[in-house]
């Protein structure tokens, strides 16, 4: 039982910091551009798809990085071509123009790569059970559970640290007063959408690592990752990360005694957090209400 | 000037009822048929039914397709296990995605904009999830089957809209007038001038000591009975509910056919869901791409047409 139970909830943090890379990229574009990405998915099976065509050429290694910046370089056209003229309006418009991009993106990808599942190959090295006992424990999982931590570790440090990310973070406080100042609103928000649709990228490689990939794969993913914002608190990055972790471990720790219900418990958290804290869990007050 | 466009509105009123009520007999003549028809009636009362909220109060729900699929399962339900009867399936499915609307609706409630949408977006796929898993009672991906809906009887008269799908057709368009009949009095009264003066200026509504949150709060509950039993009225039309019913790629497609017919006005989303309806109904049938098209759609909406096709008329007639 002990074994089941840390199995499922390793399962649950790996499962997790997928919802975590994808909800921090999602999270970035809606705090600075109030546009609520329904592509992101489409974005990551890209990601995933782009690299299983560049693998051949490039390596595992080289496709891991090349990737997701061949996504983002995708995603930033998107954004100066069409969602850039529905910032300032209703979001009902962004929203509606993203869901019809997920629909070409996945009908796209299944044009492209064919409808059937493919499968990936990852380097040997990592394939391996760390132990016999903890056999979950493979090397795939840790290096994952590693890039995440790195590529979350390094966005922290960006946003905090950068000039770049010290304006994007004052432009989800006040984009009015940042424009004031003299900083091109526009090249921020380009900027910072191709960085939230790099990590789309960064977790459709990873993902694809971990369960194949498969054209309707981002549909699955989304809505989790929705729900990681809602509890960690829109317009919180350290709440959404908190967030994914959170409804990652609680759907693993489901999974173990009732697991019809894995993917019901995330919304039962969503419901008792909205209950008790309308706001999220590291919300605060006046940011996107 | 004013009363000639008041006699104009009354003369197109007039042709869309006459449309409406001839719709079996003209629709063969275009290449449609009256199962056609019947769809394009519900999903143009479940499009209403978002724009209800969408349209008049300003909120943006993209979860509507819940309430849609759980009065769809909720007839279904009904004329499967509960009793063999058209009207008692209407009431329960109505009742079932109305009172979960009311329910959830308190949560939702009580964020605004960008949050809210989120909010109806995570909360529209629980119950997706629920029919998916729940495959004892709902048949889970494979839909629920195994029920028809009933013949009518009213005393020694017996209409059978179950074999006759012209018949089920007026009986959709009844319960269809009666629903929007009951709509467009809401939006005319005070609480619907209420609802579109929050949609206007919510601050200053709340200055006039208009309780904000009771105002949305109901409008989002009474959207919901509105669609449900649009719902339950798509599961009569199929005699099956499956889980596509509640899932949020509908909530999408009932929110851009509020949008293309026109979301600042009453008849527009029913537009909307025509031009969809006959639009998809084309497309699976001349491509299997059809997904990019409808995607494509969206995208050309958005860019180019974003007050729909009443909008653009409406402001092409005042200028």
């Amino acid at each position: 039982m002990m074994q089941l139970l840390l199995f499922n909830v390793t399962n649950g943090l790996i499962i997790g910091t997928f919802y975590v890379l994808m909800s921090l990229g999602l999270s970035l574009i809606i705090n600075l551009s109030g546009v609520i990405n329904f592509a992101h998915g489409g974005f990551l099976v890209l990601g995933g798809y782009l690299a299983y065509t560049l693998t051949p050429y490039l390596g595992f290694w080289g496709s891991l990085l090349v990737s997701p910046l061949l996504t983002a370089v995708i995603g930033v056209a998107i954004e100066r071509l069409m969602i850039r003229r529905l910032y300032g309006r209703d979001p009902l418009y962004s929203l509606l123009l993203t869901f019809g991009l997920a629909y070409i993106l996945e009908d796209g990808t299944r044009f492209l790569w064919g409808a059937q599942g493919l499968p990936v190959t990852i380097p040997a090295v990592l394939q391996q059970p760390l132990s016999a006992e903890f056999f979950f424990l493979t090397g795939y999982r840790l290096f994952m559970i590693g890039i995440v931590a790195a590529a979350v570790l390094l966005l922290f440090v960006l946003l905090r640290h950068t000039r770049i990310g010290v304006r994007i973070r004052a432009g989800t406080l006040d984009l009015e007063t940042v424009a004031a100042l003299g900083i091109n609103v526009g090249r921020l928000r380009t900027l910072n959408f191709g960085m939230g649709i790099f990590l789309a990228g960064l977790s459709g490689v990873l993902a694809g690592g971990q369960l194949g990939l498969e054209p309707t794969m981002g549909a699955g993913l989304i809505m989790p990752s929705f729900i990681a914002i809602i509890v960690g608190g829109v317009g919180s990055l350290p709440g959404t990360l908190l967030g994914g972790l959170l409804i990652g471990v609680a759907s693993g720790v489901t999974a173990v005694y009732f697991p019809p219900a894995s993917q019901a418990v995330m919304y039962v958290l969503m419901a008792v957090v909205l209950l008790i804290r309308p706001r999220g869990l590291l919300g605060e007050e006046g940011m996107l209400t | 000037m004013k009363a000639r466009g008041l006699t104009t509105s009354q003369i197109i009123l007039g042709g869309l009822w006459a449309a409406l009520l001839l719709a079996p007999y003209w629709m063969p003549w275009v290449g449609g048929y009256t199962a056609l028809g019947t769809r394009v009636l519900v999903l143009g009362l479940a499009a209403m039914s978002v724009n209800f909220l969408l349209g008049f109060t300003g909120m943006l729900s993209f979860g509507h397709a819940a309430y849609f699929g759980l009065g769809a399962y909720g007839a279904g339900l009904c004329l499967k296990l509960l009793a063999a009867s058209t009207p008692l399936a209407l009431l329960v499915g109505t009742l079932t995605g109305g009172i979960a609307g009311a329910v959830l609706g308190t949560l939702i409630v009580r964020r605004r904009g960008i949050y809210f949408a989120m909010v109806t977006i995570a909360f529209g796929e629980v119950f997706y999830y629920i029919a998916f898993q729940w495959s004892t009672l709902t048949g889970g991906d494979d839909g629920l089957v195994g029920f028809s809906r009933q013949p009518l009887h009213f005393g020694p008269f017996t209409i059978d809209i179950l074999n006759n799908g012209t018949a089920f057709y007026y009986f959709v368009l009844v319960c269809f007038a009666i629903t929007i009949g009951f709509m467009a009095f809401l939006l005319r009264s005070p609480f619907g001038h209420t609802m579109i003066a929050i949609r206007e200026n919510e601050r200053r509504a709340r200055f006039l000591g208009i309780p904000i949150e009771r105002h949305i709060w109901i409008a989002f509950t009474l959207s919901c009975f509105f669609i449900s039993l649009a719902g339950s009225l798509y599961a009569l039309l199929n005699n099956f509910a499956d889980p596509k019913g509640l899932h949020y790629d509908l909530s999408g497609n009932l929110v851009i056919m509020a949008v293309m017919g026109g979301m600042r006005s009453f008849w527009g989303p029913l537009l909307g869901a025509a031009i969809f309806v006959v639009l998809q109904d084309f497309l699976s049938s001349l491509t299997t791409n059809w997904m990019s098209f409808v995607g494509a759609l969206f995208v050309l909406v958005v860019l180019f047409f974003p007050r729909g096709v009443l909008g653009v008329l409406r402001r092409r007639s005042e200028t």
